[in-house]
């Protein structure tokens, strides 16, 4: 696999143009998502690193595609603003992050990449450069393309220019932690939480051996009292924390696993209790995002991955980390897959990429 | 095309009452909101369930007719203007709410379906946030074409952020679901390309809906100020203090006096703007906000300011802006409405420009917008019946968008492209961009049948995609799987 550096979008373009096969690279940590093979060129992003544009006053920023998140993140932090986007690994590039659709905690309040996105320029396959979308917050001129690329993985061409939406960094946060070792008990206060009219910054959930833990962050400049709020919501074995930086990393860094199986399961929020028993039974974790439905599932060994794919509610599902690739038990709508090879074959007719 | 013969076939689908060829019955559906752009239709039909949208567009498939979809008819950018010689298939006899989840947050609705009686299903827990004006009648499945947004979408985004799930009739009649009621599905994001697509890529006939809960508390204010300026300023010092208000709305002195004649709601006429401000969320949140919100009114000279005490004073506040544009009609016998978006720090100066050319082109231009996202609705008020001035009215409107995009904004934010403004959509995007747009309109409807003649600023063909589709040698191996 040859690497190939452009430093333009332009250049990008070319390869993708080439003639050959090719997948972009950003930081590598999600390099195996999709489970696609190797292919003969890697368009590393690395020389598409620069903020080009922090428009404080309007909230907004454009970013090339190689930029790395934490980098980016420095940046909209020192005028009080934020990239509401969360995911783990500090090594990840915004191109892609937005291209895997990773999220972390904050995708309760701020929503998805592709909801954060105002504009995206990208490279095809054909050799040219497009841009969809604007650079203001509020744009509904052409096709919403940079949904389209959000989440996918590089088969439609590379991410090269985001334009994205920015928020303001709240002033403080502080967290309620309830904890109880009662899976019903646990869904229960998920579900009070998610349904109160809290306006959290997060809600997520974590069970381990037995033992269950919902958090709930405010952000705001009454964040201690309206923590010590939701936590009464809960009827669990609560506490409040401002100090709440590392609690939140610790549910970032179970999303994925350095030698483990990791599996994301797009759930629903009255569901966690299922999705929780699967975890318990084959001997499992999990972190989630309760207000949002989606877990993720850390699984032991490739038996218990088998044991969990049977088991769950059929919901579409994707193996984050792990050596397994197939056998997921998603049943795929035929029409649907149709529709996607249409779209797939007009942004990329040679089939160069994956 | 054989049209007796087509409304035949429709009329065993849909019923005799339901489809009709009629001069004076099809002039209801000779144009949407934007009312001095007509066409009338060969047909119009009337499907009253998802499967007979599906057999008509199977019918117009096979007969190769070309259809416009159409909901309440409310659009503002002649989205929904019919094509000569096609059909209009309406979709107002789907309004059925087929399923309302609020453990999960979801509704599921046909697209026939007013915005506001999603809202009423999921009322008093639950709301559905994306609030057009035209709310009490205009549907989910237009507000889905569009990509409707709506006075709180700064705080909560646009019909896009809050859609799911979709079950779609294709042009080739295919029926697929994109998405489902879970979020962060794996697999191409379908349903954020279709969102906003105008009606050109098929029909929504089933649409799963994101409701929140309804904030604890809403403070809404009224504030005025001798200079847009002074009130443009404000707007920049409430975001730059972090705070994130439901709605910011501005009404500049010729909207703010329509709209007094119209509804007495009590405001001055001396004024040179009036901001609307509305803070929601928590009650500790929203209380320390406010104060800071006054704060700043008093810091930017504001004559005077109102916090609404009650609900009644807070509908109050919002008649006047709701009745904005309708009261224009007190102010000019016609009006020309623009829907261009800006970056909000430009605003002062864009504003500027914009009396510039009002006062080149002779005419008034009023000002009513939502204010936090740069979204300007500016009216452009004149006489239909002189002759000349509906042209030149046009073409000031067009300056005022061009004004915008040069300020690095955008055509449109909320009202969509349609027929009206694809002639501007050359100056956001050039060609590449637009020939990106093309393959994806041409992956859903390779033979441009659905809502032909829109977005798109000139007629483009698909073409074939060049060479059979290659497989990817690992999926061809069998080891990974297309998603």
């Amino acid at each position: 696999m040859d690497v190939v550096t452009p430093a333009s979008a332009a250049e990008a373009a070319e390869v993708l143009a080439s003639g050959r096969t090719v997948r972009p690279r950003g930081g590598g940590t999600k390099w195996a998502w999709g489970g696609f093979a190797d292919p003969e060129v890697a368009l590393s992003t690395e020389r598409l690193d620069r903020l080009l544009e922090h428009n404080a006053g309007d909230l907004t920023a454009v970013v090339q595609g190689g930029a790395r998140l934490a980098d980016v993140q420095r940046a909209f932090a020192e005028a009080g603003q934020m990239l509401a986007l969360d995911p783990p690994c500090a090594d990840a590039t915004l191109g892609g992050i937005v291209a895997a659709a990773d999220s972390g905690p904050l995708r309760h309040r701020y929503g998805a990449p592709r909801d954060l996105l105002l504009g995206m320029t990208v490279a095809l396959s054909d050799g040219t450069v497009a841009r969809a979308g604007g650079r203001v917050i509020k744009n509904v001129a052409g096709y919403d393309l940079a949904k389209l690329f959000a989440g996918s993985l590089g088969r439609l061409g590379t991410i090269a220019e985001l334009v994205v939406r920015l928020h303001p960094r709240p002033p403080a946060t502080a967290t309620a932690v309830g904890e109880t070792d009662d899976p019903a008990a646990l869904a229960r206060a998920a579900l009070e939480l998610a349904s109160a009219p809290l306006e959290l910054e997060a809600l997520d959930v974590r069970w381990s051996a037995g033992r269950g833990v919902l958090l709930a962050q405010v952000g705001g400049v009454a964040a201690p009292a309206r923590a010590e709020g939701a936590a009464a919501l809960m009827s669990l074995d609560v506490t409040v924390h401002e100090d709440d930086a590392g609690l939140w990393a610790a549910q970032r860094d179970a999303q994925r696993s350095a030698d483990g199986i990791v599996l994301r399961v797009a759930g629903l929020p009255a569901a966690l209790e299922a999705v929780v028993a699967v975890a318990e039974r084959t001997g499992g974790s999990l972190v989630g995002r309760a207000g949002i439905g989606t877990s993720w599932l850390r699984l032991p060994d490739a038996a218990a991955f088998e044991h969990a794919c049977r088991e769950l509610p059929p919901f579409p599902r994707a193996v984050v980390d792990g050596p397994v690739r197939d056998g997921v038990g998603e049943e795929r709508d035929p029409a649907l897959a149709r529709l996607e090879q249409r779209v797939k074959a007009r942004f990329d007719p040679a089939g160069a990429l994956p | 095309m054989d049209v007796a013969r087509l409304g035949d076939r429709l009329r065993a689908i849909c019923g005799r009452e339901h489809v009709f060829a009629d001069a004076d019955r099809l002039r209801t559906y000779e144009s949407d909101a934007l009312g001095h752009l007509r066409e009338l239709p060969a047909l119009v039909c009337l499907p009253g369930t998802a499967a007979e949208v599906r057999d008509v567009v199977l019918a117009l498939h096979e007969a190769g007719v070309p259809w416009v979809a159409r909901g309440a008819g409310t659009g503002l950018s002649g989205g929904a203007l019919p094509v000569a010689d096609g059909v209009v298939i309406g979709l107002s006899r789907l309004r059925r709410i087929l399923d309302v989840d609020l453990a999960n947050g979801r509704v599921v609705a046909e697209p026939g379906v007013a915005n506001l009686a999603v809202s009423a299903a999921v009322a008093p827990t639950h709301f559905y946030p994306p609030d057009p004006s035209s709310q009490v009648v205009c549907t989910v499945g237009g507000n889905v074409a569009e990509n409707s947004g709506g006075a709180h979408c700064f705080k909560y985004g646009f019909t896009t952020n809050y859609v799911t799930g979709l079950e779609v009739v294709l042009p080739d009649a295919e029926v697929v679901t994109l998405g489902g009621s879970e979020l962060d599905r794996p697999g191409l994001d379908l349903v954020g390309a279709f969102v906003g697509s105008e009606g050109t890529l098929g029909i929504a006939t089933r649409i799963t809906l994101r409701v929140v809960p309804v904030p604890e508390t809403v403070r809404t204010l009224v504030a005025y100020f001798d200079t847009m300026e002074a009130a443009a300023r404000t707007v920049s010092d409430i975001v730059a203090s972090g705070a994130v208000p439901g709605a910011i709305e501005i009404m500049d002195r010729l909207s703010l006096r329509a709209a007094e004649e119209a509804t007495g709601a009590g405001n001055p006429l001396d004024v040179g703007a009036a901001l609307i401000v509305e803070l929601d969320g928590p009650a500790l949140e929203c209380e320390a906000r406010l104060e800071a919100v006054l704060g700043l009114l008093e810091r930017n000279g504001a004559r005077g300011s109102r916090v609404a005490a009650d609900e009644a004073q807070r509908e109050l506040i919002w008649r006047a802006r709701k009745a904005a544009f309708a009261a224009m009609g007190r102010v000019a016998p016609s009006y020309y409405v623009q829907d261009s978006v800006i970056p909000r720090t430009r605003l002062a100066e864009v504003l500027g420009r914009i009396d510039e050319l009002a006062a080149e082109y002779g005419f008034a231009v009023a000002n009513v917008f939502h204010a936090g996202d740069g979204n300007l609705h500016p009216l452009v008020a004149y006489d239909a019946t002189v002759p000349g001035q509906a042209e030149r009215a046009e073409e000031l409107s067009g300056e005022i968008v061009l004004a915008c995009v040069e300020a690095g904004g955008s055509i449109t934010g909320e009202h969509g492209v349609g027929v009206d403004k694809k002639r501007y959509m050359p100056a956001m995007f050039g060609d590449a961009d637009l020939a990106a747009f093309q393959k994806l309109r041409c992956a859903f409807d390779p033979d441009q049948r659905a809502n032909p003649g829109k977005v798109m600023p000139t007629p483009r063909l698909c073409g074939e995609v060049p060479g059979p589709y290659r497989r990817h040698p690992l999926e061809a191996a069998g080891v990974a799987e297309r998603f």
